[in-house]
């Protein structure tokens, strides 16, 4: 009887890799697909194929995102990345199929994982660090109390590197929340199919929906709308291609966005994870405060 | 009994008792010379194009003096002479040597510091007050807190070395012409690059007189070149290819050109652009130091102040009682001759800065706004606008919107603190804000949640060397002033 049952094939159930808007995992409301595909050109599976407005409506949820995400405790936001570690070990035996099906080898494809696992770490310390180390109590020469602290520039919007689909994408995010930001990211286009998965784990980390929304599509498709969307401060671009830099450059001056290029960084370094990736995405706020001094009072140790 | 129209209101009188007798600056104590030349390699140099302009004093239309307009290839002199002083001399300069040179520029601001705020306010309209009490003194502590971090900048990026960028380009506005070249220059000096200035075109002649410290001060030639023009100079500098950086302070329409004329290099770029700050005053303020900021916040430097508190929110229990007092003010100000020390509003720096204030008011009348100037007479001749307020202002209206860069305050209400942060932050500009409460906690609510770089509680138009400056979304990205001012002139290296 058992015998029978491990000799009849059991049909596998496929996953419906969908993009990730405000918590939520719809289709694209374009209806497209494109078939992802290895470098044998093995069919893996239909991705969707992201359009502007589905660009649009992660942008309206990040915004909606982000008074709540950048308002909450930085220690609550260090538990929160420190929980999307936590379900990433968890699952870190389809990450590693995934990767595998992309084409990485079983070897890299568990390396590139546990540095994703502890990357996720070291970026949940660093939420209720950085700005210590960032801030600055100005001695100004004025009565005043006066000081500078760091805070979430607002809406990013990121093209995750291409090639390292699942470190790079890790990589990008990390900093953006822990500093407070929300964002939209377009997943690498060959390589989706963790991007996807990846979204699953920020959806079940208390992570609160919105704060990252993941797209898979067409960079050269999408890209115009990350750099010229009025609602968004700041755009990321990681390749190495002068004339999409160019083009984002320009678009971005629209509404004077802050434009970060990551094409000389390499993710599986050290020097792929620092606390400037978190300042990439922070601006500085200045407080002054009168200290009274009425009638001249003298009052002093 | 008979019927008294009792007002519980007393009326401020401003008639004969006001009227101060003259005390005026003396022009003698500043020299200016007919004719200024261009600033490079440490002489002064008659310009390629051998163009000059004229400059006035916008409080007389007197011409003061004519001042040389550089051309591309001037632009390209100046680039070349700052590159060779970089490879040469001063990215090799021990930095505390580099620092002293700063700390003696500093030093002998300080010791002309008379002669530079007189020409400030003849060149710039300001009133002499503002230019001896503030301008002049905070460009040369400017030079003095920089000089200080030339040799300490591998404390200030933890877990990183510092590198300069090379050669900086600087374009800078009319408003505080002094002070914003000393915001340029001390802190690029100080992190080891070198510079091509540029001053505006209606404010070049304290740069120049900075240029003949600079060179008394024996600055290595080529270190600091001062290059003056209108916007196709402007232009030059930021499209030559061997510049590293642009720092400019100025429109953000100007800005946006900006960012995308240098999309296609690897040059760096701060800009220090518009705003439209909110001042918001709650119930609880004491109303007599809130209004004073008010007025310090508008119609400070006529205006002309990029973080200008020009929308003001004021709580609706308290709206009546703070816009009688604030008329009641306006009419106090003293509106002339900038020259005089008793002075509170000098001139509007140009006739076409004018005829921009004059096009909003028009503007804000013609959408329904409800107008009220000052009684003061002003001159006849040179450019001047009465303090200006507004109130019955929309949220949509555009001097609510727009920058005016003038004495022209809008005036609207609110109920409740979340109403207040949300019209607030209701703009594309967040360079500052102000908010007036005795409740701390209420203090520390509003400046998390509004979106400005700079916030005053209590206070407001404050600035020091130490202050980081700079501004959110459409007002610009980096930060001038403070630690956080020399991320802008370096590159950070393992």
């Amino acid at each position: 009887m058992a015998k029978a049952l491990v000799e009849k094939k059991r049909l596998e159930v496929l996953k419906t890799y969908k993009i990730y808007i405000g918590g939520q995992f719809p289709r694209t409301e374009s209806g497209r697909y494109y078939m992802a595909t290895n470098s044998k050109g093995e069919y893996l599976a239909n991705v969707c194929l992201g359009s502007r407005k589905d660009f649009r409506d992660a942008v309206v949820a990040a915004r909606n995102a982000f008074g709540g995400w950048s308002g909450r405790a930085a220690f609550n936001r260090g538990q929160i990345l420190y929980r999307i570690a936590e379900m990433l070990e968890g699952r870190k035996a389809q990450f590693i199929d995934e990767l595998t099906r992309q084409d990485s080898n079983k070897v890299q494809a568990e390396k590139e994982v546990n540095l994703c696992i502890d990357r996720l770490i070291y970026y949940s310390g660093w939420c209720d660090k950085f700005q210590q180390l960032y801030s600055s109590v100005n001695p100004v020469a004025s009565s005043h109390f006066n000081f500078s602290v760091p805070e979430p520039t607002g809406v990013v919007a990121a093209i995750a590197p291409q090639n390292d689909s699942l470190l790079g994408l890790v990589s990008v995010i990390a900093p953006i929340i822990a500093g407070g930001n929300t964002g939209i990211v377009l997943a690498s286009a060959t390589k989706p199919l963790c991007a996807v998965t990846f979204a699953e784990v920020l959806n079940s980390s208390d992570l609160p929906g919105g704060v990252v929304n993941i797209l898979t599509g067409k960079v050269a498709e999408l890209v115009t709308f990350f750099a010229d969307h009025m609602d968004v401060n700041a755009t990321v671009f990681c390749e190495a291609d002068a004339a999409t830099q160019k083009m984002i450059k320009e678009k971005s001056a629209l509404n004077v966005k802050r434009v970060v290029l990551y094409d000389k960084v390499k993710w599986a370094d050290e020097t792929g994870q620092s606390p400037y990736f978190i300042m990439d995405f922070q601006e500085i706020k200045t407080t002054w405060h009168p200290i009274e001094n009425i009638g001249g009072a003298k009052a002093g140790y | 009994m008979a019927k008294v129209a009792k007002k519980n209101t007393l009326k401020l009188k401003f008639d004969s008792a006001r009227n101060l007798a003259p005390a005026p600056e003396s022009k003698r104590a500043a020299k200016i010379d007919p004719q200024y030349d261009l600033f490079i390699n440490g002489k002064f140099e008659k310009p390629v194009s051998k163009k000059y302009f004229a400059t006035i004093n916008p409080a007389t239309e007197e011409k003061l003096s004519m001042i040389a307009e550089a051309n591309t290839a001037d632009v390209n002199k100046a680039v070349k002479s700052a590159r060779t002083a970089y490879d040469k001399t001063w990215k090799k300069m021990p930095p505390a040597e580099r620092a002293k040179y700063i700390y003696r520029i500093a030093r002998m601001i300080q010791e002309r510091a008379r002669e530079f705020a007189i020409i400030e306010t003849l060149d710039g309209g300001k009133p002499i007050r503002e230019s001896r009490d503030f301008d002049v003194p905070t460009a040369a502590n400017h030079f003095f807190y920089y000089a200080g971090w030339a040799d300490k900048l591998e404390y200030a990026f933890p877990n990183r070395k510092t590198e300069p960028l090379g050669v900086a380009g600087q374009i800078i506005p009319w408003n505080f012409p002094l002070l914003m070249a000393a915001w340029k220059i001390a802190p690029a000096l100080a992190c080891g690059n070198t510079v091509v200035l540029k001053p505006a075109e209606n404010t070049s002649l304290t740069a120049l007189k900075l240029a003949e410290i600079i060179q008394e001060a024996d600055l290595p030639p080529g270190v600091v070149n001062i290059i003056t023009g209108a916007g196709a100079t402007g232009a030059a500098i930021v499209n030559h290819a061997d510049i590293n950086k642009i720092a400019f302070t100025g429109s953000t329409e100007v800005g946006k050109i900006i960012q995308r004329a240098i999309a296609g290099t690897n040059k760096k770029a701060t800009l220090e652009l518009g705003g439209k700050a909110a001042n918001i005053i709650f119930d609880d303020a004491p109303l007599d130091q809130a209004v004073e900021g008010v007025i310090n916040g508008i119609f400070f430097n006529q205006g002309h102040v990029c973080c200008a508190g020009s929308r003001l929110y004021v709580q609706e229990s308290v709206f009546a009682a703070v816009v009688r007092k604030l008329k009641d003010r306006l009419e106090t100000l003293i509106v002339g001759d900038p020259m005089d020390k008793n002075t509170d509003i000098g001139a509007i720096n140009s006739k076409a800065q004018l005829d921009i204030i004059n096009k909003y008011i028009k503007i804000g009348q013609q959408e329904g706004a409800e107008m009220y100037q000052s009684s003061c007479a002003i001159p006849k001749k040179g450019f001047y606008c009465r303090p200006t307020i507004f109130t019955n202002v929309a949220q949509s209206n555009r001097i609510a919107q727009e920058e005016i860069f003038g004495p022209v305050l809008a005036i609207q209400s609110f109920r409740t603190d979340d109403e207040v942060i949300e019209k607030a932050n209701n703009s594309p500009y967040g360079l500052s804000a102000g908010v007036w409460t005795d409740k701390g906690s209420k203090i520390f609510n509003l400046t998390t949640k509004l979106r400005a770089g700079v916030i005053w509680a209590n206070t407001f138009n404050k600035f020091d060397p130490t202050s980081p400056f700079g501004g959110y979304k459409e007002s610009g990205y980096g930060r001038e002033g403070g630690l956080h001012g020399l991320s802008a002139y370096i590159n950070l290296i393992k």
